[in-house]
Order: structure tokens, then sequence, then C-alpha cells
């Protein structure tokens, strides 16, 4: 009697515990859901005024000009794809090399001091790295490039790789010490160097994910506000090039939306660009999901 | 386990409580926001308020004229600083809100238009200045300075001194949008510091104290009103006061309704002579007899 009564209770307990899991699980996918509806819903109304070819396809953001309010996106989608390859050309080589050293090379003192340290740098907040960009990097840049100031594309690129940095060298390592030791064992037993059973036997092993830390990392770039908006010049021209002041699709938002009266035409089109910055994740997300998927085929 | 639950239970309860218990207390700090060309002002007219009365405790705040006027109209803030006047539009949101705004000129700016110090130009008429920022003069050597692109800084447009300027020096024109949008006076002279050809306005208090000298690396510039008139520094106080000098503005304060209670008795201190002194230390000039008769009429 007893007994029974204890295995129902234990039943009971066992699926409700099963129901809080699935509740959590569920409730991330529906606080997404509604972001995105709550997004297309104040997206939408924007397009009542402006054409949506023009706002893709125009140069010239100006909602509150005097003569002629324009929405025009194209300058800051450039910007924002200028600025975030800029950061992984920068990030990714050293992000990887960062992580093989501390993976195949180091001593293990080496590492257990290094890798704290790397991972305390992801906590330094952006306002903090922006203001590095103005007074370090940006007039260290104007110095080498001969320009007369260094609030350009190239100084947020350089800020938005040291702050992915932290994500791609950690998660790249863990995958690197996570690759079987027997690989590596095989490789060297079969007498190649340990350069290249770095480069041609745990590289590859890993790959999925060094894939997964870039993308992280790019997520982090593409996002990121407060950096890019202290350190870029937010000059809303389209770019020319690295050495150019650039506004990004966040910083735009930023800037503006404090200032714009509800519900009105700049208004609804800001929350439109928030949407185009969504659907842009996603897919980069998407992407990196399904290369993912692919290696890890491969692998098998 | 039952107890332990409650004793969680309770705490949350207390936490919650607490924090709800906190925030009511920051709502009966008079809250004052808006103007970045005012926050330090106002900062430093609220301390020495705050010295004599230490049981009106307040908040001052910046972030733009356009934000500040955006909470007063909310009720989210008792005072807003702006130094723009308000726009027909944002009187009549207010209305719509139930607020009727009252607005106090509590000093006088005398806009500076600054270069580095190593810029030999040393005066520029209205309408270069207007041209230069609509980016139509793109070179130093067409007003007499060497054969360089000009840099232009500038606001974000939630700042009341962008909209100032663009309504009365650019004859209310698009700015280039080469012009970089920095986030602050303060980034602005940062900028014109390092940058050889940079161009920036911001408000005289943060390039020159009150004893008339001016910051490190920075030169301010004459203004004249045409070619034809004499061209005035915005140090010189007989020139500002008279209206001489082409870009001086009045910066205000306005109350949600006729001020009541400390909101009141905080105005009459600022416009007193106490606080007409510490507004001239802080390098703005005191109001004019005309204005303070305004002033007088509302606050009865």
């Amino acid at each position: 009697m007893i007994k029974t009564k204890r295995t129902s209770f234990i039943r009971i307990k066992e699926s409700a515990i099963r129901a809080f899991f699935f509740t959590n699980g569920i409730l991330a996918v529906f606080i997404l859901l509604g972001i995105f509806v709550f997004l297309l819903y104040t997206a939408i109304p924007a397009f009542r005024e402006i054409d949506i070819k023009e706002f893709f396809t125009s140069k010239n953001w100006n909602p509150s000009s005097p003569v002629k309010e324009e929405y025009g996106i194209l300058s800051m989608i450039v910007s924002t794809f200028l600025v975030t390859m800029g950061a992984l050309v920068i990030a990714v080589p050293i992000g990887i090399g960062v992580a093989s050293y501390l993976s195949d090379v180091a001593h293990w003192k080496v590492r257990e001091i290094l890798k704290p340290i790397i991972e305390i740098l992801a906590g330094i907040p952006s306002v903090v790295i922006g203001f590095l960009g103005i007074v370090l990097f940006g007039p260290a840049i104007a110095k080498i490039t001969g320009q007369s100031h260094g609030l350009n594309a190239l100084n947020g690129s350089i800020l938005l790789a040291v702050m992915a940095l932290p994500t791609i060298i950690s998660i790249s390592e863990d995958s690197l010490a996570a690759v079987p030791r027997s690989y590596r064992e095989a490789s060297l037993a079969l007498g190649a160097s340990r350069w290249q059973t770095l480069i041609r036997v745990k590289i590859p092993a890993a790959l999925s994910g060094i894939i997964a830390a870039v993308m992280l990392g790019m997520g982090r770039a593409i996002g990121e506000t407060m950096t890019v908006l202290m350190a870029t010049g937010n000059a809303p021209a389209f770019p020319s090039g690295f050495l150019s002041s650039i506004r990004t699709m966040t910083a735009t938002i930023a800037i503006e939306l404090g200032e714009v009266p509800y519900y009105t035409t700049h208004y609804y089109a800001l929350f439109a660009i928030g949407l185009v910055l969504f659907i842009i994740t996603f897919f980069v997300n998407l992407i990196s999901d399904l290369v993912l998927h692919k290696f890890q085929e491969r692998e098998l | 386990m039952n107890v332990r639950k409650l004793i969680l239970v309770g705490l949350l309860c207390f936490g919650l409580i607490a924090s709800a218990n906190t925030i009511s207390a920051q709502r009966n700090m008079m809250q004052i926001k808006g103007s970045d060309t005012l926050v330090n002002l106002v900062q430093i007219l609220a301390e020495s308020y705050m010295a004599k009365n230490p049981r009106s405790p307040m908040a001052v705040l910046g972030g733009g004229s356009g934000t500040g006027i955006a909470a007063l109209i909310n009720g989210t803030c008792d005072i807003a600083n702006h130094s723009r006047a308000m726009k027909e539009k944002e009187i009549q949101m207010a209305k719509d809100n139930g607020v009727t705004p009252h607005t106090f000129v509590i000093a006088v700016d005398g806009l500076s238009v600054i270069v580095n110090e190593g810029n030999p130009v040393s005066q520029l008429t209205m309408d270069q200045i207007g041209a230069m920022f609509r980016g139509e003069i793109k070179n130093w050597k067409e007003v007499g300075g060497p054969d360089k692109a000009i840099s232009l800084y500038g606001r974000q447009s939630n700042s009341g001194t962008y909209v100032f300027f663009q309504e009365h020096v650019l004859g209310n024109q698009n700015y280039s949008a080469d012009m970089k949008r920095m986030n602050g006076n303060a980034q602005i002279v940062e900028g014109v510091t390092v940058d050889k050809v940079g161009i920036g306005y911001v408000g005289v208090a943060y390039v020159a104290d009150d004893q008339g000298n001016v910051k490190k690396g920075i030169k301010i510039l004459k203004v004249s009103k045409d070619a034809s008139s004499a061209a005035y520094s915005p140090l010189n106080k007989a020139a500002v006061d008279s209206g001489d000098y082409p870009i001086a503005r009045g910066l205000f304060q306005s109350t949600a309704g006729t001020p009541k209670g400390a909101v009141l008795d905080f105005l009459k201190f600022e416009l007193s002579p106490e606080g007409q002194d510490i507004v001239e230390k802080e390098g703005f000039f005191p109001i004019g007899s005309g204005q303070m008769a305004e002033n007088e009429k509302k606050l009865k």
C-alpha cells in the first residue's frame, strides 16, 4: 500500500518535472515568435508611406530632414556588413591561432592562466571598448593610414574583432581539446610532425566547433551597438571603403529611437530596420546550422 | 524541504517589495532630463541647491533635448532641459497628453564653431559655415585655408544643438551625409582636438572656462553675419548679449503645468543672482533683463 503510494508520487513528480522543462523549452520558442510578430506588426505600417523598393535600394536615410524625408537603408546594410566582415577577417585567424596554441603548444600551466584571462576579456563592457576606440585605436589608425581622423569602419572592425575574440578562442579551444587523443597519437605514430597533425588532423576534426565559434562571434559583431556607435563616426553616407566613416543599422536604431515621436512613419521605419536585422541574424544562424550538419555528416 | 521552500518564497517576496520601494523612492526624487549642453550646468545648479535644501533630492540626466521633451510629454520627468525651442508639434502632443508645458529661459549660450589649433583659418561667415555643413564647400582652400578636405563633426538628430544649427546656420537644409554624428559635445571636442582638418559646433562652455581660457588643441572661430560685417568671438560677452555674435541661443527648461513646490523653488534659485553666478562660472551667459521679466511673469 505504502509502496504504491510512493511510486505514484514519484510518477507525478517525474511528470511535473518533465512538464516544467518542456515549458521552459517551449517558452524560448514563444518569446522568439513573440518578438518576430511584434517586429512584423510595428514594421509593416512603415510601408504605407515608404516604397519598399526605395527602402532597400536608396542610399539616403534622412527621416528628420526639413527638406524631404528619405528612408533608404542600403548604406547602413552595406556598412554593417563591411564592419562585420572586417572584424571576422581580423578575428578568425587570430582566434584559431590562439586556440591552437592553447590546446596543442602551450604548457598546461600557461593554458590554465591564459584561458581565464581571455574569457575575462568577454566581460568588458562595450562602452569601455568603444572609448578605447576613440582615444587609442582612432588616433593610431589616423597616424598609420595618413587620415585626418580614425573614426571609421576599420576602427569599428578592430574593436568588434577584440570583442568577438574571446568567444572564438574559447569555443574553438574547447572543440580542439575534445578531439579524441587517439587521432593525435595515430597521426604522430604515422610520422606526421606536430604541425602537420594540428593542421591536417586536429583542426579538420574540430571544424564543426570552430565554425560554430566563428558564427557566434559574427552574431556578436553584427548586433553590437555601443562600440560601433562610438567609434565609427556615424556618417550616414554610402561607405567607399574601410577608411570612411560609417553608420550601422544598430547605431541608427539606437540613436533615433530615443527621440522619435511614437506611431509615425519614422518610428515604424526604425522597427523595419530592426526586422531586417532580425532576418539577417536568423539566416546567419540558419546557415551556420546547415554547415555544421554537413560537416558532422562528413565526419561519420 | 517545505520550510526551505517557504523561506525561499519569503525571500523572493521580500526582494520584490524592497525593489518596489526603491522604485517609488526614486519617483519622489525630482527628475530633470534632456539637453546634453545643459546637463553639466544643471547638475551643478542642483548640487548647490541641494546643499541648502537636503530634503529635496533630484536627479539630472542627459540624452538630448528631444529625449527630455519626450519625457516631459510622457510624464516621466519634472523638468525638461532643452537647447532649442519646443516645436509646435511637441506642444500639441503634450496638450493631447494633458500636459501644458511652461518654458523658462535659464541661460544664454554662444554656440561656438571650433577647429583644430593648427588650422590657419580664424574667421568665417555664416554662409560659409552653412555651405560647409551642407557639404557644398568641401575643401579648406575655398575659405582661405590649406588645400585639404574638410572633415565635419556634428551632433545626432536627438540633439537640440543639431536642430538649432540646422535651422539657423544651414538655412533648414540637410546636413552633409559625410558629417560624423557624434554622441555629445565632449566627443566633438575630442574629435576636433585630434583632427587637423576638422570643424565642429559645440556649446561654448565645453571649450572655454569662465576666464575665457580655450581648451588646449582647439581654436574657436570668429563668426560674422555676412561678408561685409565684423566677425565676433562667442567669448565676447558684449557681442553675445547685443546679438552681434550671430549664433547665440537661449537655453530652456520646461515644466509640466505651472511649477509648484520644489520645482518652483528650484527654478527661482536658478534665476536668482546666485544661480546666474553659477551660470556664468560654468561658461554660459546670464540671461538679460527682458527674458528675466518674461520668466517672472510665468512664475507668478
